[in-house]
């Protein structure tokens, strides 16, 4: 049985999450907000194997991590092409920029 | 040495992690992602899910972050290298953040995870008491492969999951079939007897429906990337 436990990779999950949240906060290059979004999807992963092992949750977590990594590349494709779509309309990709929806 | 193991891996995660938050150069921000996201598959490793470890290196590491690199090298031009964040808004976002930890990590701790578990089984809700790591480190591809397909090698249905006693299980399994399929009824005491004893992994709907889900998600995601990416310049031509 592993020594370390359920609480120090929960632990870790939860700073990916936070720090996360705190990059598509703070972040004003559209990357770098992309880059927020694999971190949360990383902490969320890291529950799910983390709770396959130490519950008896099984393979779930495991299959239910495997769907997010697939989904997440998938994500970052189209947010890419997005991206650069924005880059190539306003020569910058600073999301401060877009401004073209506010009232 | 695992909680060493353990210690080196979850500093690096939560170090490239802030590393990510706190700096400004996009180009760093890439390198401290790297480190985070391949200590996460060590964790992976170290948790026994080899296949997921190595599908986060192959697809995150291999894959999403070079896509990024990639996104960084295509839009980022001198000026644009390092987008500074307002020093206020930085604060007020640390701040947040702190509390936030604050309540996601007060969670974790205030939860008895071992103590749920066991009256969980003592109350019969989780039937089986060992789960898929039982047969040893690791080596979960095969069974990942088959609980796509519906048959869950890691849920026996007896409750006895030592790996002999399985292919004990599937031995007297094809023959019970064999025997219904001979319609021979003279048998029937022994296969029910057969059947009581052996473990026979359970057989559901599986995973199949979500993977063909994902697998024409992956492929219109690919094909509307493509358009996006390349939309464009036809415009850019037309006017």
């Amino acid at each position: 049985m592993d020594p370390v436990g359920l609480s120090g990779y929960l632990t870790v999950g939860a700073v990916l999450f936070v720090c996360g949240v705190i990059c598509m906060a703070t972040k004003r290059n559209a990357v770098g907000v992309l880059m927020g979004v694999e971190l949360v999807l990383n902490g969320a992963n890291i529950n799910f194997v983390a709770f396959s092992r130490h519950t008896a949750l099984g393979l779930d977590g495991q299959i239910a991590s495997l769907f997010v990594i697939v989904l997440a590349a998938a994500e970052a494709a189209v947010a890419l092409a997005i991206v650069l779509n924005f880059y190539n309309n306003h020569l910058t990709i600073d999301v401060d920029r877009a401004v073209e929806l506010k009232g | 040495m695992e909680n060493l193991l353990f210690l080196i891996y979850a500093i690096a995660a939560c170090g490239g992690a802030v590393g990510v938050a706190l700096s400004q150069n996009v180009v760093r921000m890439a390198f401290w992602l790297v480190i985070s996201l391949a200590s996460v598959s060590g964790l992976f490793f170290m948790l026994g899910a080899d296949f997921v470890g190595a599908t986060q290196l192959l697809i995150y590491v291999g894959g999403t972050v070079v896509l990024l690199i990639f996104g960084v090298m295509l839009t980022t031009t001198g000026p644009y290298l390092a987008i500074k964040t307002n020093p206020a808004e930085m604060i007020q976002a640390s701040v947040v953040g702190v509390a936030f930890l604050g309540v996601v990590l007060s969670t974790v701790t205030a939860v008895d995870w071992s103590g749920n578990r066991a009256t969980l089984e003592h109350a019969g809700l989780v039937s089986r008491p060992g789960s898929y790591y039982q047969q040893g480190e690791g080596n979960t591809s095969r069974q990942i492969g088959t609980a796509l397909l519906g048959v869950r090698f890691d849920q026996m249905e007896q409750g006895a999951a030592a790996s002999d006693e399985a292919a004990h299980g599937h031995h007297h399994d094809g023959h019970t079939h064999a025997d219904h399929a001979h319609g021979n009824h003279a048998h029937g005491a022994a296969d029910h007897h057969h059947e009581t004893i052996s473990a026979s992994p359970r057989v559901g709907s599986g995973y199949l429906l979500p993977f063909e889900i994902v697998s024409v998600h992956l492929l219109v995601v690919l094909i509307g990337a493509s358009y996006l990416a390349r939309a464009k310049r036809r415009v850019e031509q037309a006017a």
